[in-house]
């Protein structure tokens, strides 16, 4: 299995700023006619290190993705894959292989042939294809199925060896667009923590496309959200979950329970909020640059970052009042949605066991959330 | 089982009878031992030997042979150059092409014939064998291309990008990619194409000069003097051959990979 790896790095030490970047993108602008797929982006993506693109459809990440491919051209900026630019350099010339959505197994050829067939290109002498293409189904639990045509391969194992075509090649970059979307829920979640396992002990670096936000947190180790052709905020994905920098991330990384209203001061280095709804007390939020007062921005809070309780107690949180509208059971945890004002229903969500009493319908109920995980978007 | 009304099946065999019942008259008198006569007077293989000894009818087969075999595969060439030339081309050309690829198919024979022959005549190249190869092409390379972009439009796209991101060069990808998922096309429109000139008669007729005499060309000119059992027989062979290759085509078109 270490055969597979370009060269070891250390993932222990968590230090990615120490190895020089595989990947270097600078200001790429990528044009469909009058459509701007890819508005001027860039970033950098570090040897080992799996990162992963995140946006809705039509977002441009499948335009990066072909650029780092080199099925298309930046119409402008640069692109470098260990320092070399790859403007012109034609797909069948550069270090990465792409898992296409589709898979696009050759159906003409048997498991076996589709695996090799990156090697026999490059001319590799066949008994270290034979022996290079069976470490790698291996990698991928497909030994033993060499001589299947991909119509006769489920659609796991049709991923799985996808899979192999590229890992066999070592490429600098492995790229996935999608990677999971035609698997079924669960066997979704096993490729999941198998991709993951897979790309660590082989030390690969990936450049992962999706809109499927939990798949990127839990494979990632940064992700970059996108949106209308732009990178909106990069980062770890505990970091960009739980510090978005913009409504648009919070909404699209897991539910966002908000409230609208303005800036009205600071008080104790904190700034003061104070809801547009009428009745409901002023908050305190972390401080936040531009603070002027009169301001209008909106709290964002994250389901599991408020506590319910019945009585109004006085711990030092921020606490808000609503009323219980519905009960949901979704097994591992109970859902609430309570109405905080007359436009804003939030979700809270609780461990059943916690609550064993649990809260009704109609019952008035009090939020509470420490004031370092109120989020303020400042419009 | 749903019941079907009389009335309909009735007609569904009439229709059948029409279609059908020549050809089977055609292929039953080719083993009738009579001669010169519609009355049935036991079963023989005779006719069929006879051709044998024909040396006109052996000429003409060969030609017809020759004609068929140079025709398709100059038009399987040009034809699938053609098909996967189109691919890369901007949707509105495509259909331009495509436009014109289809007007060989609906213009009336005749004319196609005619034109062919005026064509030649003014070129003042001599009617014959040529000429007849050159018409035959004409009408065999829509085909071709037809019938090889139906499946072109059906392979994944991502197929090619896959086999260039994997390191294949554009010779490459079609040497180990696209054709070999193209044979059984192919195979289907060598079938064809060889199937429509074996059996064409106008586009012959008019492009043909002497010594340049095909099967049915040679039928027309037997069938002057009489339906002799020869005839049928000659056409029951004729009929045969058609049936088998295009059954084989249909066959490797359906057959999926």
């Amino acid at each position: 299995m270490a055969s597979l790896s370009t060269s070891p790095p250390s993932l222990s030490d968590g230090s990615f700023s120490s190895t020089p970047p595989t990947i270097e993108i600078q200001g790429i602008v990528r044009r469909h006619g009058a459509v701007t797929a890819v508005d001027g982006i860039s970033f950098e993506v570090r040897r080992g290190e799996f990162f992963s693109i995140l946006g809705p459809s039509g977002a441009g990440k499948t335009s990066v993705l072909r650029m780092l491919a080199g099925f298309e051209d930046p119409d402008e900026g640069d692109l470098l894959i260990d320092g070399r630019s790859m403007l012109h350099v034609p797909p069948n010339r550069r270090p990465v292989n792409l898992v296409f959505q589709s898979y696009a197994l050759f159906p003409h050829l048997t498991v076996f042939e589709n695996v090799a067939f990156g090697l026999r290109m490059r001319r590799v002498p066949a008994p270290r294809i034979a022996e290079q293409v069976r470490q790698a189904l291996l990698m991928v639990k497909l030994l033993g199925k060499e001589a299947r045509l991909p119509a006769q391969l489920s659609g796991g194992e049709q991923q799985r060896v996808a899979l192999a075509r590229a890992l066999v090649n070592k490429p600098a970059v492995l790229l996935l667009d999608e990677p999971l979307a035609a698997l079924d829920q669960q066997l979704r979640q096993q490729m999941q923590v198998e991709l993951k396992s897979i790309q660590e002990q082989a030390g690969l670096t990936c450049v992962c496309v999706t809109h499927h936000q939990e798949e990127a947190m839990m494979m990632s180790d940064r992700i970059a959200v996108m949106h209308q052709g732009r990178m909106l905020q990069i980062g770890p994905p505990r970091e960009v979950y739980e510090r978005p920098q913009s409504l648009f991330v919070s909404r699209f990384l897991g539910v966002s329970n908000e409230l609208p209203g303005k800036i009205v001061g600071t008080r104790e280095g904190k700034t003061v909020f104070q809801p547009a709804d009428d009745g409901q007390p002023s908050l305190l939020v972390p401080a936040v640059s531009g603070q002027e007062s009169d301001r209008p921005a909106t709290l964002s809070l994250r389901p599991e970052q408020l506590r319910l309780t019945q009585e109004r107690s006085s711990l030092s949180d921020e606490v808000l009042s609503g009323r219980i509208e519905k009960v949901l059971f979704a097994g591992s945890e109970m859902k609430y949605l309570i109405r905080v004002s007359r436009d804003h229903l939030w979700e809270v969500d609780t461990r059943p066991s916690a609550h064993s009493a649990g809260f009704t319908p109609g019952a008035t109920v009090f939020l509470h959330w420490s004031t370092s995980d109120g989020r303020l978007f400042v419009e | 089982m749903k019941r079907e009304s009389i009335g309909l099946k009735a007609v569904s065999l009439a229709a059948m009878l029409f279609l059908y019942g020549p050809i089977v008259v055609l292929v039953l008198y080719s083993f009738n031992a009579a001669h010169l006569s519609m009355a049935w007077s036991g079963a023989t293989l005779k006719w069929y030997a006879t051709l044998l000894y024909d040396g006109a009818l052996l000429a003409a087969t060969a030609n017809s042979l020759f004609v068929a075999v140079v025709s398709t595969i100059v038009a399987t060439g040009l034809g699938g150059l053609l098909a996967l030339g189109m691919e890369r081309m901007p949707h509105r050309r495509q259909q331009t092409i495509e436009g014109g690829l289809v007007l060989p198919l609906v213009i009336p024979e005749v004319m196609m014939g005619i034109a062919l022959m005026l064509f030649f005549v003014m070129l003042k190249m001599p009617l014959g064998l040529t000429t007849v190869i050159l018409g035959h092409i004409v009408f065999n390379i829509p085909l071709v291309t037809i019938m090889l972009r139906a499946r072109l439009r059906k392979l994944d796209p991502a197929l090619g990008e896959a086999a260039a991101d994997l390191g294949a060069g554009s010779w490459q990808i079609f040497r180990y990619v696209t054709l070999p998922l193209l044979r059984p096309a192919i195979w289907g429109a060598v079938l064809v194409a060889f199937t429509v000139s074996l059996d064409d008669f106008l586009v012959t007729f008019f492009t043909a000069g002497p010594g340049a005499t095909t099967l049915p060309l040679k039928v027309y000119s037997m069938i002057k003097s009489g339906v002799t059992p020869e005839i049928n027989a000659l056409s029951a062979l004729l009929l045969g051959i058609s049936m088998a290759c295009v059954g084989l085509s249909l066959h490797l078109q359906r057959r999926e990979v």
